[in-house]
Formats: C-alpha cells, sequence, structure tokens
C-alpha cells in the first residue's frame, strides 16, 4: 500500500510531450530544429546537384586570379591585373567612402532642415516640410537616377570651357570645374613629400597624411586639455575663461605649421586639350549618388531632430528660462542632452539605411562593392554563389559593427538615466 | 503693518469688462505676418531669402511647365516646335508622357487587356475598403477581401479559372484540417499541421486537379506573361503582394523573437538580423540569380514571383521589428491578464495581446508599407521593366534621349501620391484609434 | 481643494510675518491677447516685498498666464510690469535680472530628468550666478536639508516621489536665492500625503519673509499663510482681501458661487 504522502509514480506517457510543460517546450524546439534542418539540407542537396551539373565546384579561388577590368573610381592603386579581391576590396572602400560622404552631408542637411521645421517662421517651416514630404515619398533609386541624369545631361562639357569666350566657367575662383564628365576639384599636393610608406606588398599609405593626422590628433588632446582647465577654474571661481580661441588657435596652428613644412599646395584642375588634367576627379556616379543619398536620408534625419526636440516638453524650457539661463543655454545645457537620447539611436539606423542603400550604386555605374564583387567579377567568373554570399557577408559585417555601435550607446546613456 | 492694509485691501469689481479687441499689430493678417515672419531683424532677412527663392524657383519653373508642348514625338521634334513659338527657355516635352504613358503604367501588357488590370486595381480598392475604412463597411465585405489575392492574380495573368480556385482550395484544406487537429492538439501545432497540409495540397496534388477540372470544365482568359508586366502594374502587383504577406509572417517572426524557446528565439533573430543587415538588391540577386541554384534542378519558376518572395521576406523581417517595439511597448499588466482570464498563448496573441499591439505600431507598419512600395523600384536593376527600368529604356530611345525631367516628374509624382497618400491615411487612422489609449 | 491637508499643521503667527512698504511688483493696466482672445483685462496688482499672496479662481480664468507674465514665461501686449524696480520689456538684460530675482514652480515640477538632484539645484547658481561650484554644492545642499531631502542628492528626478521632485523644485528656485516665489499649483498633481510635506515647506518659506505668489486651490492654505486672496474670473481681477473676510464675507456673486463649489461638499 502506498502512503499518502508520496506522489504518484510518473510513467511517462508520450501525450506528455506535448502537454506536459517540462516537455512541451523541448519538444517544439526539436520540431523547429529538424524542419530547419531539413529545409537546410533540401536547399543544400539542390544546390550541390545544380552546381554538379553546371560543374562548378564552389570555391573561392578565383578571388586571386587577375581581374582583368578597370575601375575608374578607386582610393588605392588598382589596376586591370590586379586580383578580384582587390577589385572587391577597391570597391568596399568605395562604398565606405560614398556612405561617409553621404551620412556626414545628411547629417548636416537634416539637423538643419528638422531645426528650421520647427522655427517660428511659417515661411521657412513650410519650405522645409515640402522639403521633407517631396523627399521621403520618392523612392530614392529615382533621385539617384535622377542627379545623374542631371549632371549628365545639364552640365556643359569639358569643350565648353574652352576658347577665349567660353559657354562655361569654373567656378569658386577657378578652382571647380563641374562638368558632364564629373567635377574637379583642387588636389592637395605636397612639394617637400616625405613619401609613402608600404603596408606589405599591398597598400601605400601616405606618410605625409599620418603625419597630419598625429599633429591633429596631438592639438585636439592639448585643446582639452586646455578646455578641462577651464572647467576646474569654472568650478573654482565661478567664472569660466573665454577659451575658445585659444583652443582654435591650439588646433589649427601646428598642422598649419606642418603644411608649411610640407610645403602644401593645392593642385588646380586646367584645361588640357579636350579635357581637364590635375586636381580630383570625382565622377558623375559618385557625386551623383552622394547627393542623392544625402538628400534622401536628411529628410528622414530632419524627421528625427525634429520629433527629438519635440520630445523634450515646453516645461523643460520654461523652468530653465524661469531659472535665468539664457536660450544658447537652455539648448545646450537642458534641451540638447535630452534630445540627443532620443536622436541618436533612429539617426545611427539611417546610416545603416544609407550605408545599405549606396549598393544602388550599380544603377549610375559607381563602382563599389556591389559593382564590382557582384557585379562584374560575378559576371566574369560566372561565381553567382561566392561572389553574391560573399557581399551579404560584407554587409552584414558593416552592419553588425553600426548597430553594435548603437547598442553601446543605448546602454550608455541608460546608465546615465536610472 | 498688517491691519493698517485692512482697507486698502478690498477690492470688488462691480462689473465685468468685456471683452476687448487685441491691438491691431496683433491679429490679422498683419498681426499674423508680424508674428510669424516678420519677428525681429533676424527672421525678417530670412524671410526674404525665403521668398526670393520662392518666387525664383516659380519664375522658372512655372513658364517651362505650362509652355511645354504635349505634341512632340521626339525630343528634337519637340526643340524644333519650341523654336518656332520663340520659345526661348524652352518649354516641357511633355509628348513623351503621351506617347509612353500606357507603358509607364502596365509596361508590355497586352493594349485589348488593359481593362484587366485597371479592372484589379478597383477591385483592389473595394478589397481594401473593409480593412481601411472597418467602421463605415459591412463585415461581410471582408469576404471579398479575402477572395480578391486570387481573383486579382486570375485577372493579372489570366489563364484557366481552375488555377485561383485550387489555390483557394488549399487554404480551404488548411482550415478543415486545422479545425481538425485543433480538436486533438493545441493551436500552434494544428497551425503547423494545417500549413503542411496546404503545402502539399498545392505542390502535389493541385497540379492534377487543375488539369482534370479544366478538361471537364475548360474556363480560361487570354493568359499574360510575366515578362510582358511593367511599369506601375509591376511595382504595384509586387508591392501589394508584399505588403499582404509581410504584416502577418512578420507578426510570426516577432512572437518567435519574443518567444521562450532559445532555439525558436535563436532562428528569428538570426533570419531578422540577416534579413535587416544587408541591402534589398543583394537579396533580389539571390533572387535572380541563385534561387534557381537552391531548388530542385529543373525548377523554373516566374522571376515576378522570385522577385515577390524576396521582397515579401524583406519586408517581414523589418515588420517584425515594428510589431516587437510595438509589442514591447505593452505593459507586462496585459500578458498577466489574458493569463489570467485562462486564455491560452494563441487566444491570449490574437484577442488581447496582437490587437493593442499593432495599434501602437501602425505608424512604423505603414512606414514599412511605404519603404517596401518604394522598394520595387530596385527590380529594374535586375532588368525588369518598372517604371525606372523604362524610363531608362526610354531615355535609351533614340527618339528621346536626352530626356529626364518631365519622365522624372511624372514617375515620381506618381510615387509620392501614393506614398503621401498612405502616410496621411496613417495619420488619419492614428488619431482615430488614439481614443481610450493610453 | 479642501482643507484637510492643514489638519495638523501648527498655526502661524500672523503678527510675525511683516509686510514692508517696499513695493516688490506692480502690474497696471496689464492686458494681454492669444490671438484674439483676450485672456488678461486690465489687471492692475501690487504687491510688497513680504506679503504672501494666494490666487484663486476658475479653470481658464488666466491664473497661471498672469503668473507667467511676471518673469515673461508670457508676454504681456500692453500695460507695465515693474518687478524690483526694472520694467519687462524685450530688453534681455531687464529679463534676465528680473528672471534671477523671480523663481518658479510649476504644477508639474519640470526637474531635469538627465541631471541629478545636486545638478539640477546647482545648475542655474553655475551659469547664471557664476558660482564657484563648491559654493553652489554647498548652497545646494542647504536648501536641500531644508526642504528635507538631502540624501537623495546624488538620485535623478525619476527616481523620487512626486512630492519630493516638488520640493526639490523648490529648493531648485531657492537655490539663485529670489526675491520673489512665484508657485503655480504646486500641490494639485499630487497625492494627500505629498500635498502636505510640500505646503509645510512653503509655510517655512513663508515665516521667513518671502514675498510669495501662489496659484492653488489649497484654501486652507490661504486661509493659514495668505495676507490677501485674490479672485480671478474670465481674465480679470474679480475681488480681493483678507483671507479671513475673503472666505467668511464674500462679496462678489461670483465669488461666492466659486467658494461655495469649491468648499460647499
Ligand atoms: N498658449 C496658449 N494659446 C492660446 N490660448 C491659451 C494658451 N494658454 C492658455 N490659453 C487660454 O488662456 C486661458 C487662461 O489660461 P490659464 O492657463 O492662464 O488658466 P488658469 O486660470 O491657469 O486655469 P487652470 O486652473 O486650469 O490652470 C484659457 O482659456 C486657455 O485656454
Ligand atoms: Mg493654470
Amino acid at each position: 500500500m502506498t502512503t499518502l504522502t508520496d506522489p504518484p509514480a510518473e510513467s511517462f506517457k508520450l501525450s506528455m510531450l506535448v502537454y506536459d510543460t517540462r516537455y512541451r517546450s523541448i519538444t517544439f524546439q526539436i520540431l523547429a530544429l529538424v524542419a530547419v534542418l531539413l529545409l537546410f539540407g533540401w536547399l543544400t542537396m539542390n544546390t550541390a546537384q545544380n552546381l554538379n551539373d553546371l560543374g562548378k565546384e564552389p570555391s573561392f579561388s578565383f578571388l586571386g586570379e587577375s581581374a582583368g577590368y578597370d575601375i575608374n573610381q578607386r582610393l588605392i592603386d588598382y589596376s586591370s591585373q590586379s586580383t578580384h579581391l582587390r577589385a572587391a576590396f577597391v570597391g568596399l572602400l568605395n562604398t565606405l567612402l560614398v556612405a561617409a560622404m553621404g551620412c556626414a552631408t545628411a547629417t548636416v542637411i537634416g539637423v538643419i532642415v528638422g531645426v528650421l521645421r520647427l522655427s517660428g517662421n511659417w515661411l521657412v517651416a513650410r519650405l522645409m516640410t515640402v522639403y521633407v514630404e517631396m523627399f521621403r515619398n520618392v523612392p530614392v533609386l529615382m533621385w539617384i537616377v535622377l542627379c545623374m541624369a542631371i549632371l549628365i545631361e545639364a552640365m556643359p562639357p569639358p569643350s565648353a570651357f574652352r576658347g577665349d569666350d567660353p559657354d562655361a566657367t569654373m567656378k569658386l575662383f577657378d578652382s571647380v570645374a563641374i562638368t558632364n564628365r564629373g567635377v574637379y576639384i583642387p588636389e592637395p599636393l605636397f612639394s617637400r613629400s616625405l613619401g609613402d610608406f608600404h603596408v606589405g606588398a599591398a597598400f601605400d599609405v601616405s606618410i605625409n597624411l599620418i603625419a597630419i593626422l598625429i599633429v591633429l590628433g596631438a592639438s585636439i588632446f592639448v585643446a582639452r586639455g586646455i578646455a578641462r582647465r577651464a572647467d576646474a577654474k569654472q568650478e573654482a571661481t565661478g567664472l569660466r575663461p573665454r577659451t575658445w580661441h585659444t583652443r582654435l588657435a591650439v588646433i589649427v596652428l601646428p598642422t598649419v605649421v606642418l603644411l608649411a613644412i610640407l610645403g602644401f599646395h593645392l593642385g588646380y584642375p586646367e584645361l588640357k586639350g579636350f579635357n581637364f588634367a590635375g586636381g580630383t576627379y570625382m565622377r558623375n556616379s559618385l557625386i551623383a549618388l552622394w547627393l542623392a543619398l544625402s538628400l534622401y536620408t536628411a529628410a528622414f534625419i530632419a524627421e528625427i531632430v525634429r520629433a527629438g526636440i519635440l520630445a523634450i516638453s515646453s516645461g523643460q524650457t520654461e523652468a530653465a528660462a524661469a531659472l535665468g539661463l539664457r536660450n544658447n543655454r537652455i539648448m545646450s545645457l537642458v534641451v540638447l542632452p535630452q534630445a540627443m537620447r532620443v536622436i541618436i539611436p533612429p539617426l545611427i539606423s539611417q546610416y545603416l539605411n544609407l550605408t545599405k542603400n549606396s549598393s544602388l550604386a550599380i544603377a549610375v555605374g559607381y563602382m563599389d562593392i556591389t559593382g564590382t564583387l557582384m557585379g562584374i567579377t560575378l559576371n566574369q567568373t560566372g561565381r553567382e554563389l561566392e561572389t553574391v554570399l560573399l557581399g551579404m557577408l560584407v554587409y552584414l559585417a558593416i552592419s553588425l559593427i553600426i548597430s553594435g555601435v548603437m547598442n553601446w550607446y543605448n546602454n550608455r546613456v541608460k546608465l546615465v538615466e536610472r | 503693518m498688517a491691519d493698517t492694509h485692512a482697507e486698502t485691501v478690498l477690492f470688488v469689481r462691480d462689473t465685468m469688462l468685456p471683452q476687448q479687441e487685441p491691438p491691431l499689430s496683433t491679429v490679422g493678417p498683419v498681426g499674423w505676418a508680424r508674428t510669424n515672419l516678420f519677428s525681429g531683424w533676424l527672421n525678417t532677412i530670412i524671410t526674404i531669402v525665403a521668398l526670393l527663392f520662392v518666387i525664383n524657383l516659380i519664375a522658372h519653373l512655372l513658364p517651362w511647365f505650362i509652355s511645354g508642348t504635349w505634341n512632340a514625338t521626339s525630343l528634337n521634334d519637340c526643340r524644333e516646335m519650341m523654336a518656332a513659338v520663340g520659345n526661348e527657355q524652352g518649354g516641357a516635352c511633355w509628348g513623351v508622357i503621351r506617347e509612353r504613358w500606357p507603358q509607364l503604367m502596365f509596361g508590355f501588357y497586352p493594349a485589348e487587356l488593359y481593362w484587366r488590370p485597371v479592372l484589379v486595381l478597383v477591385l483592389l480598392f473595394v478589397a481594401l475598403a473593409p480593412i481601411l475604412f472597418a467602421d463605415r463597411t459591412p463585415t461581410r465585405m471582408l469576404g471579398f477581401t479575402a477572395v480578391f489575392p486570387f481573383l486579382g492574380a486570375w485577372l493579372l495573368w489570366g489563364g484557366t479559372i481552375w488555377n485561383p480556385i485550387t489555390a483557394l482550395l488549399g487554404f480551404v484544406v488548411g482550415y478543415v484540417v486545422f479545425s481538425l487537429v485543433s480538436k486533438v492538439v493545441n493551436a500552434g501545432v494544428s497551425l503547423f499541421v494545417a500549413v503542411v497540409a496546404s503545402v502539399i495540397w498545392w505542390t502535389t496534388l493541385a497540379g492534377y486537379v487543375v488539369l482534370g477540372l479544366s478538361a471537364i470544365a475548360p474556363l480560361a482568359i487570354a493568359s499574360v506573361q510575366s515578362r510582358e508586366f511593367g511599369g506601375f502594374l509591376l511595382s504595384i502587383t509586387i508591392g501589394v503582394t508584399a505588403i499582404m504577406f509581410s504584416l502577418p509572417i512578420g507578426i510570426l517572426l516577432a512572437l518567435g523573437r519574443r518567444s521562450h524557446l532559445p532555439l525558436v528565439k535563436a532562428l528569428c533573430v538570426g533570419f531578422i538580423e540577416f534579413i535587416r543587415g544587408v541591402p534589398l538588391i543583394t537579396l533580389l540577386f539571390v533572387a535572380s540569380t541563385l534561387l534557381n541554384i537552391f531548388l530542385p534542378p529543373g525548377t523554373n519558376f516566374d522571376i515576378i514571383l522570385r522577385v515577390m518572395i524576396m521582397t515579401t521576406l524583406f519586408a517581414s523581417a523589418y515588420m517584425a521589428e515594428v510589431v516587437r517595439g510595438g509589442l514591447a511597448a505593452l505593459g507586462k499588466g496585459q500578458y498577466e491578464g489574458a493569463d489570467s482570464l485562462g486564455l491560452d498563448y494563441w487566444q491570449a496573441q490574437r484577442l488581447i495581446i496582437m490587437p493593442q499591439a499593432l495599434k501602437i505600431s501602425i505608424p512604423g507598419i505603414v512606414s514599412t508599407f511605404i519603404g517596401v512600395f518604394k522598394d520595387t523600384t530596385l527590380v529594374s536593376i535586375i532588368s525588369m521593366f518598372d517604371p525606372l527600368g523604362l524610363a531608362n529604356a526610354i531615355r535609351a530611345d533614340a527618339s528621346w534621349n536626352g530626356i529626364y525631367w518631365e519622365l522624372f516628374i511624372f514617375i515620381g509624382a506618381i510615387f509620392f501620391i501614393f506614398c503621401f497618400s498612405m502616410s496621411r491615411y496613417s495619420m488619419y487612422l492614428e488619431r482615430k484609434l488614439q481614443t481610450g489609449h493610453r | 481643494m479642501t482643507d484637510t491637508a492643514f489638519d495638523t499643521t501648527p498655526a502661524i503667527d500672523p503678527a510675525a510675518l511683516k509686510v514692508s512698504d517696499e513695493v516688490a511688483i506692480e502690474i497696471s493696466n496689464m492686458n494681454k491677447w492669444y490671438g484674439s482672445f483676450h485672456v488678461l483685462r486690465d489687471i492692475d496688482l501690487t504687491v510688497h516685498r513680504g506679503e504672501r499672496i494666494v490666487i484663486a479662481g476658475p479653470s481658464g480664468s488666466g491664473k497661471s498666464t498672469m503668473i507667467r507674465c511676471i518673469n515673461r514665461l508670457e508676454e504681456h501686449q500692453s500695460g507695465k510690469i515693474i518687478v524690483d524696480g526694472t520694467e519687462l520689456t524685450s530688453d534681455l538684460k531687464n529679463i534676465d535680472k528680473i528672471r534671477s530675482e523671480v523663481g518658479m514652480c510649476f504644477q508639474h515640477f519640470n526637474l531635469f530628468p538627465h541631471l541629478t538632484i545636486l545638478e539640477n539645484c546647482t545648475l542655474a547658481p553655475i551659469w547664471v550666478r557664476k558660482t564657484p561650484k563648491k559654493e553652489a554644492v554647498e548652497t545646494a545642499m542647504h536648501f536641500l536639508e531644508k526642504v528635507k531631502i538631502p540624501d537623495q542628492a546624488n538620485k535623478y528626478p525619476g527616481q523620487l516621489s512626486g512630492g519630493q521632485q516638488q520640493r526639490v523644485a523648490i529648493a531648485r528656485s531657492l537655490c539663485m536665492k529670489p526675491r520673489i516665489m512665484l508657485f503655480d499649483e504646486p500641490t494639485s498633481a499630487l497625492d494627500p500625503e505629498m500635498i502636505k510635506e510640500v505646503l509645510d515647506t512653503m509655510i517655512e518659506l513663508a515665516q521667513e519673509g518671502m514675498t510669495m505668489i501662489c496659484v492653488t486651490h489649497e484654501m486652507g492654505f490661504a486661509r493659514q499663510v495668505a495676507n490677501r486672496v485674490i479672485f480671478m474670473d474670465q481674465g480679470q481681477i474679480v475681488e480681493q482681501n483678507e483671507p479671513e473676510e475673503f472666505f467668511n464675507n464674500p462679496r462678489s456673486e461670483r465669488t461666492k458661487l466659486f467658494l461655495s463649489q469649491i468648499l460647499g461638499h
């Protein structure tokens, strides 16, 4: 006879797999796992079979082969003899270039537009609304193609700059030439250059650039020291010494001196024969992509900035004003620190969007990672699987890094909050 | 001191003061302009600059816009016409729109069958009505909404009527299986079994059924090939499909991401983050070049279908994040409340959690819709002829080589109308649903 | 709304509260419109130093608007406002001067959520008064002790109860060493127990001779602390009197109606 305190002997029944909360979740997960594994197995089998039929073994050896195509816009040395890997790398740098340029301009435009949308000036606020709605509600690809079309069709050809009475002239004191082939801007040159620094056999890095960056970094460090001293002085005496001019001097002067030592001067583009020579040449495709991405993303950023500022209740501003703070201090001490927390996370995800949208470069022939690896390399080698997978991985890595930064920021400001 | 105040303190107003007119300078158009346009010298300068900008813009655009011609048949033709009437500035060559608008709308869809897409568009609005204006339309119309996808697809692609009917039967099969199985096991498992049953129906049985039925009763309309689709017809077809399917898939993914089962959660997180981490264009490359490699040898299904699948997956991942935001905004109390009523997981989701979470996420959902619709233009990169693809083709055509403003203004305006009205609708809905929440 | 919060407070001796002849605020013939809506009509009001004035009136009668005009959170369109001998005009210098003389507490506290309690209190002294930080912290701690929450100094506003937050808001204003304090319904967003702690703080302030203008519906507070009660309706001052007279013997019909509604049940 069993005693009453004994739990009833458990016998395992099959139905417990579904009904007993202890097994249930395991059952489901195993089911899901099996389903997913089956799916993947099926896809892999198909892929193997298909590739086999086509006579293509999956392999990444094509990356080491000579690419055999030119890339006209590049940041590092590249020739058609270079490998596909290097071509992809040139593409990646181009992606990062246009993404960085785009993020910077989009932020500037977006912040200005967002703030102006809130301005008390009715006309300006309306104009900004029109801008935002116009760009947000039309596909970014159309803006890219349209920018490209305008540059090609409406800008003067280089030949228009010729002659005594040319149809077109260079802008900004004869330093910038905007033509239908692209934009020529002055290039930085050094008459007493320090030369290049070779990283392995693959890359050359300009020592001038490194030197300038080091000096600039050091100056900024010193300037921050001055600012900290000013903070300390303010804490001690209540009066904050004016330091912006010394800080500015500390940042600017050493760099200017270094530039003078290096013999820095600008190389201006000049009309030679039928085209411009000298200067830095920015292709139309880069300009169009950059412009369109900036203007499009700026519309979204403007909305984010506006929402961020609106999220700070008018009570905050009023309380600060009642304490006697002036408008600029209210902004910098009360509104902005709070608005930033609302603004930055969606802002970063706009940066992410801009970077992903930069893959539309392929529509205007800008050679980013999509155009090189997933474009010409794919067509030349016929390695769809490898190139597309590799390309996706690259984008995935960029995205994960950016969202990592975002999470880091979120956690940091959350700590301050409570 | 306090005492001496006693007499002076008392004050009583016998007659109330009437409302007075404000000083003239603060009301009316003058006051309005003073406060909104000319308050302070800085504001005045800004206003003047902005005004000059607007006037300048209009002075340039308006003449170009209205002095254009609708008659030219090529860009040169147009320029000659402009020169003939002495229009130095040049005017818009709307001829390209007049000549090509059917193409921009329908692509290469047979002209005599244009009525079919038009009818589908009208039916689309009829089908949307019970969803968009739920409080003003009879619920019975939802039945039509359910049938619409099949009817619409049949009208667009044509072919035998048995195709959509058997496809619809797949759902009926799924539903029957679900109601049978759910008597025995819980909703989640039954749903799974039902989906499997439907898939089996579609992949194996449906084909024979269609063949059989067509042999008995050959009811068919002229069929149209996918490659004949183009222009806004293509954008809207892809966009509407992706929008329609991304919401339910997105909801499931969002639930999966919040699931307590680590494996389910990991799978959903992996999927969502992967899709959100890569640009849509790479997914379209997968659709155009890789999908055939992943599928059994010899499968070769329609490119539009492939693109639709990829766009749907893409949209679902974004939708999942939007819905997850809505779920996160719901307090714990709602879940506990639902549990305490004895509802099971799926009932709680369907009756309590989702209606509220979706309500909160409306702005996000609609902006995802808008994003998807705009993103349909990316198909032009994999050589499909959406409006942008067609624009490229038209610009490459010898007679219209060099034209761009007119084309892009036309295309942009149509996109704008669609997207802008969607965003306005979401604002309207948000305001309407706001009552009683938070 | 009720006197209950006051049952336990010790009565204060009105004789201890001195009102001097010196004028702190003088409002004459002031008018304000929101668009074409005449919110404040011909307001005349003179406040002497050391006075404790309670403003009452139905919702929408313009009470908040009036006291917000005193430190120019709202701009008046005609008439004069002179605070401590400085006339309020659009001159920024005057506005700055007046704002640093006049402290204000809001219905919803409006503490800065991103700053700690201590930082909330030292922000304005440091940036407006240019006080050294150490001194500012000492002052802040002094006032935080006075409102009885020195131990919360390093917490964030979100971690405090409503009553504590309102007391911090009072301390924050006091840190600027104002000569006049404005209160706009400081207790109407609070629970009964918290109302008491805030009112106690305000009574203490009154006993120290602070000039106070207070919009409130706490009639117990008005009876006990105020030396004058002002009743506003439709943007005008309808009646003013000493508290006892005002409550026991209201003269105008509107006042009677208002009092019967507010005290009646
Ligand atoms: N910014 C504004 N624009 C237009 N009208 C306003 C504005 N602020 C207040 N009003 C109106 O002015 C009138 C007076 O408002 P005020 O806030 O001063 O009333 P109050 O007496 O403080 O009322 P309550 O007791 O509800 O706080 C109200 O009718 C209000 O609707
Ligand atoms: Mg008020």
